[in-house]
């Protein structure tokens, strides 16, 4: 199993209940806007804490059962829906922030090439289209060795000629990199493209 | 310019940049605190720390007699454990300076530190980075141009000190003898206009370049932020 996920947890009135498990490929959490998707990838990433539950991820628990991994060692590589690139340093810094060289799944030079930006290295982030700064949010992540990666709906804001770009770049890790992903989406064109498994998410 | 007046310029220049690099420390860590803490007594420490700021500096001054005197509870441990004093020293008027200068420059740093996305904050850590990495590669750099400007506006605050500085350590010439002090002096004595006018001068060419120096700084650190 990729993703094994049970959890809960209340923000506010609203009380967030999603079990799952999955097998290899992109798993896409498909569901309305404000029905907690981006909440349920924050836990899987350590940023949110659940009430209770439990988190597995590729055989490895990363919630439950008394433990409770903190962000920096669960190894997700997360692509935030608002990107989140470090507007202090170039792109090649923001690429190579994360970098861990021994579990490498290719170079900085192969990443920007596998994803276009090889012209971009010296650019402050504030001076790229969304679309330029989507692929470096990409590449940051897979640089940084995940072990899985999660993606925030990383199409929207995008036109469709760049959304169709991102997706072939997805697939492309999703086939050829092999990582586990999980996707969250509202578009139905989107989760139907990419989606190995799909979870359906209600309010 | 006489011999007299580099060494009030030079003098008022060393107690300003001490104090400056003594508070920094402290300003940050408090300006993080009440940031980012929530803890009881936040409201007091707060207030505490802006007292300067509102109280007449001589009531200031006259505190810090009470405290750093020979008698007064942090002079007395001065006193007995390195056998120092302050009084009428100049690293009284540091003290002074330092105490006077920290509201202004929590209040720049503080601003700063809240400007800062902690969304940023978080990537940094999904990356695998460390609380002290996300600090010293994010969160700090981020910071910056406020450090830079409570650094500039605590070094001005600081070099035009006078009320808590001579009700604390006096006006003693070439120890407590600062430029805002210094030239009060020059007033009061028949024919001191010409010192008055040089040092008024320096003063302000103190001033104006520490705040263009920082504004230069900070446009090269960040093309787009400004102290100014």
């Amino acid at each position: 199993m990729s993703f094994e996920v049970d959890v809960v947890r209340r923000i506010g009135e609203a009380e967030i209940r999603l079990a799952f498990s999955s097998g290899p490929g992109l798993t896409a959490l498909f569901g309305p806007s404000g029905c907690g998707k981006t909440s349920v990838l924050n836990m899987v990433a350590g940023l949110l804490r659940p009430d209770r539950g439990r988190i597995v991820v590729a055989g490895e628990t990363l919630f439950g059962d008394g433990i409770d991994v903190p962000p920096e060692t669960r190894r997700a590589g997360y692509v935030f829906q608002d990107r989140r690139l470090f507007p202090h340093l170039s792109v090649r810094a923001n690429l190579a922030y994360g970098r861990r060289e021994e579990a490498a799944l290719m170079g900085l030079d192969e990443a920007a090439t596998f994803l276009g930006i090889g012209h971009l290295l010296d650019r402050r982030p504030a001076s790229l289209s969304g679309g330029e700064a989507q692929r470096v949010a990409i590449g940051r992540a897979l640089l940084s060795g995940p072990r899985f990666l999660l993606m925030d709906e990383p199409l929207v804001a995008l036109d469709r000629a760049r959304a169709d770009e991102i997706m072939v770049v997805i697939e492309r890790i999703r086939d050829e990199v092999g990582l586990p992903i999980l996707y969250v989406s509202h578009n139905p064109a989107e989760v139907a493209r990419l989606a190995t498994h799909v979870v359906e998410v209600s309010r | 310019m006489t011999g007299e007046d580099w060494g009030i310029v030079l003098l008022s220049l060393k107690v300003a940049i001490t104090a400056v690099l003594l508070v920094l420390p402290i300003a940050f860590a408090l300006a993080w605190l009440l940031a980012r803490k929530r803890f009881p007594g936040r409201i007091l420490v707060d207030a505490l720390v802006h007292l300067p700021l509102v109280l007449p500096p001589v009531v200031t001054g006259w505190a810090l007699l009470l405290l750093f005197g020979r008698m007064g509870p942090i002079g007395g441990l001065l006193d007995r454990w390195f056998g120092v004093t302050v009084m009428f020293r100049w690293t009284g008027a540091v003290i002074a300076a330092a105490v006077m200068a920290l509201p202004l420059m929590v209040r720049a740093i503080r601003l700063s530190i809240e400007a800062i996305d902690a969304r940023l904050e978080e990537a940094a850590r999904t990356l695998g980075a460390s609380r002290v990495r996300v600090f010293r590669t994010i969160s700090l750099p981020l910071a910056l141009p406020g450090i830079l400007a409570g650094l500039v506006l605590g070094f001005a605050r600081s070099l035009g000190e006078f009320g808590a500085t001579i009700s604390f350590v006096s006006n003693i010439p070439g120890e407590t003898g600062t430029l805002p002090i210094a030239i009060y002096a020059a007033m009061q004595v028949p024919g001191g206009e010409g010192r008055v006018v040089r040092l008024a001068i320096v003063s302000v060419i103190l001033s104006l370049g520490a705040l263009i120096a920082s504004e230069l700084m900070i446009r090269r650190a960040n093309p787009r932020a400004h102290v100014l």
